[in-house]
């Protein structure tokens, strides 16, 4: 049979791949947002503890590759005792290093605030969280908006990783259709511009969210 | 949890062979990347209408596509049509690809951040175009783009476990091998990401020393 | 009783003095004006004073109560005391009525409406009510600069603090702050500002105080300040001053 049939035969498989694709893109941008915002806190107004293991945490994540980080979950964790399924293990993977990618992206936004900004904000009478939360975070994000959108579209990418621990997503879903059918150069070639057309989507949401969030003074279309 | 030490220990000549083909492979696909990033660089900034369009679509492609898909591309897909390249090679020309649309980004920044007046000023002075490129454009472009080369190469480094997927024997394949005799993965995958962690530091102090020598007063590159 | 009192401050960054032994006072009502180099301590003096820069050592009173002990709630004590800053500070984010109020929603406890009706009362007194729903950087400079004295007043401070508020203007936006500045004064406000604007501080100030290289070197009303200055460092420096602005003082 031809490619094409092949493929159609596949689509639910296919289906499904996409869906986890998406699903493991989207957990770990926000959960891992969520995760970003404690430790580029504790970096940047944390004790003196708190602030080293953000730091730590930071840095190791960061300075290993995804790969290995994922293995070390799937694979090593069992061996003290926590089993767990191969999508879950993705996910945490993903999530703590998506948190500590947009940590820092966060932390950019932070540092491109002027201090005069505190002291405004401390000359109204504004206490240190409140001033990080009205004043200084609605503006570091502003800023961290562009780098933070890129973090997405990195996610859609990297989601493909997973397949080295048997995630049945997309690449995974290629796999077998290439191993059953030897159609692989055209599989790959169609799951290239699959993910080349997720990505476009995203971009354009991320686009959209920033007209949306858009406010006069930080016009910064130029960082991208 | 001692005798885990001693086995890490006694194993670390295999890691170490990894390691070798760890870097052989970053080294080798961020050469490409530069080469090809330099060629893409150029045609973006000098090159026709047309030209910069064609150029647009590469770059677009290769950011945007997994480099695992690119990497399936090139070792399961290519063959079928006759072009085998081998598991080294394809993993190079996979991740060298995706590497020199990245690349071409920096090469451009910095390239235009120098500004059309140092041209002007060359070309004032009596040199060509040509010379003026390589002797005043060219030499600021290195300072400039070395940010970005470290950061590039750092993420080059932390993509190629991916040749695992392929098969090849670096460090993360010679951990498993003494995984299945060892039944320690929790160790080993640990000792994998402190052997990775190690040779990031290194690069990065590595570049670190090589930007302080290139330093210029009011040039300055580290410290960013 | 002086509504600020400062008694002997010093103040250090790392090895740099910057406040060698300050002490000055300043009754309701009074304006006074700090001139001096740059780098002299002028900024940071007014920073102590509302405890944004916490001295090293001496004390500061607000009316009865020290502010440089450390018992002291000083995000209470800071409702009293308006600070307006050369670069203005005004929070990006949000327009310029948001910003005058949110000190009222978020400090005082005010709710919106009523926060609101002050916030926009508070921007006609500085002349910007048809601004209210810009956002910062849609305004001009010395719009600004109202804002931020809008914001700073919004609080119902019982002393403002200027630091250098038209230096970072361009030179025709300086009279709209000045004049804003002008009425507070006339009102009665009791104000500390950092400046080089000679015209204000001669229309307006009750004293003039003279600093270099963190102390003060001289302290006397306008008339005698600029006519008979006792001190030869403060003679050659407003002598440069004149030259540079082409007044005659």
């Amino acid at each position: 049979m031809s490619f094409f049939t092949a493929l159609y035969k596949y689509l639910p498989d296919f289906g499904h791949g996409l869906w986890l694709t998406i699903l493991l893109t989207l957990i770990a941008a926000i959960l891992g947002f969520l995760a970003s915002v404690p430790l580029v806190l504790g970096i940047l107004y944390g004790n003196k503890l708190f602030k080293l293991l953000c730091k730590a945490f930071i840095t190791i994540v960061r300075g290993t590759p995804l790969l290995v980080q994922l293995f070390f979950i799937y694979y090593g964790l069992p061996a003290l005792g926590w089993h767990i399924a191969p999508f879950n293990a993705a996910l945490v993977g993903f999530i703590l290093n998506s948190a500590a990618y947009q940590a820092e992206y966060l932390k950019g936004g932070f540092l491109a605030i002027t201090t005069e900004q505190m002291e405004a904000a401390y000359s109204i009478g504004l206490t240190k969280w409140q001033a990080i939360k009205e004043i200084i975070f609605p503006q570091a994000f502003r800023f961290a908006i562009p780098a933070l959108s890129n973090e997405v579209i990195y996610l859609v990418k990297y989601t493909s990783v997973a397949y080295v621990i048997q995630v049945p997503e997309l690449l995974s879903q290629a796999k077998f259709f290439a191993s059953d059918t030897y159609f692989s150069l055209q599989i790959y070639l169609t799951i290239g511009v699959v993910y080349l057309a997720l990505i476009w989507v995203v971009s354009k949401l991320a686009d959209m969210l920033e007209h949306k969030l858009f406010i006069p003074g930080f016009d910064f279309s130029h960082l991208k | 949890m001692f005798d885990s030490v001693l086995y890490i220990l006694t194993n670390v000549p295999l890691l170490m062979k990894g390691v070798l083909i760890a870097v052989e492979i970053t080294v080798c696909s961020v050469a490409l990347g530069m080469v090809l990033g330099i060629f893409v660089a150029f045609l973006k900034i000098y090159g026709s209408n047309p030209m910069k369009k064609v150029v647009s679509v590469y770059e677009w492609i290769f950011r945007g596509i997994p480099q695992l898909v690119l990497l399936f591309i090139v070792y399961f897909g290519l063959p079928t049509i006759g072009l085998n390249f081998g598991p080294f090679l394809s993993v190079v020309i996979g991740l060298g690809l995706c590497s020199s649309a990245y690349q071409a980004q920096i090469y451009r920044g910095a390239i235009l951040s120098i500004g059309t007046e140092q041209m002007e000023a060359g070309l004032s002075l009596g040199m060509s175009k040509f010379q003026t490129l390589f002797c005043i454009i060219l030499p600021q472009a290195v300072r400039l783009s070395l940010p970005g080369f470290t950061n590039e190469f750092t993420i080059v480094l932390k993509d190629s476990p991916l040749a695992y997927a392929v098969g090849i024997a670096e460090i993360l394949k010679y951990g498993r091998d003494l995984i299945v005799t060892s039944f320690k993965p929790f160790e080993i995958y640990f000792a994998c990401a402190l052997i990775y962690f190690v040779l990031f530091q290194i690069f990065f102090y590595l570049f670190k020393y090589i930007a302080s020598k290139f330093e210029v007063p009011g040039f300055l590159i580290t410290g960013q | 009783m002086p509504l600020v009192r400062v008694e002997d401050v010093k103040k250090s960054f790392g090895k740099n003095t910057v406040l060698d032994g300050v002490s000055f006072t300043i009754e309701k009502g009074e304006v006074k004006v700090i001139i001096g180099p740059s780098g002299t301590g002028k900024s940071t003096l007014l920073r102590c004073v509302n405890m944004l820069a916490p001295p090293d050592s001496g004390k500061i009173w607000l009316q009865e109560t020290e502010l440089t002990n450390p018992k002291t709630n000083m995000h209470q004590m800071r409702q009293k005391i308006g600070m307006v800053f050369q670069h203005f500070a005004l929070f990006k984010h949000l327009k310029a009525i948001d910003n005058v109020a949110l000190g009222l929603v978020k400090v005082k406890g005010m709710n919106r409406s009523d926060a609101y009706a002050k916030a926009k009362r508070d921007m006609q007194k500085v002349g910007l009510e048809e601004h209210a729903d810009k956002y910062p950087a849609q305004l001009s400079g010395g719009q600004q600069q109202r804002v931020g004295i809008a914001r700073a007043l919004a609080m119902d401070p019982l002393l403002m603090l200027f630091d250098e508020p038209t230096s970072a203007l361009d030179p025709e936006l300086i009279g709209e702050v000045l004049q804003v500045m002008q009425n507070l004064a006339k009102e009665g406000m009791t104000m500390i500002c950092v400046s080089h604007e000679m015209g204000f501080a001669k229309s307006v100030a009750n004293e003039i105080i003279f600093m270099e290289h963190g102390h003060i070197l001289e302290a006397s009303a306008p008339q005698k300040m600029f006519s008979n200055p006792e001190n030869e460092r403060t003679r050659s420096f407003l002598h440069k001053i004149a030259e540079l602005y082409g007044e005659s003082l």
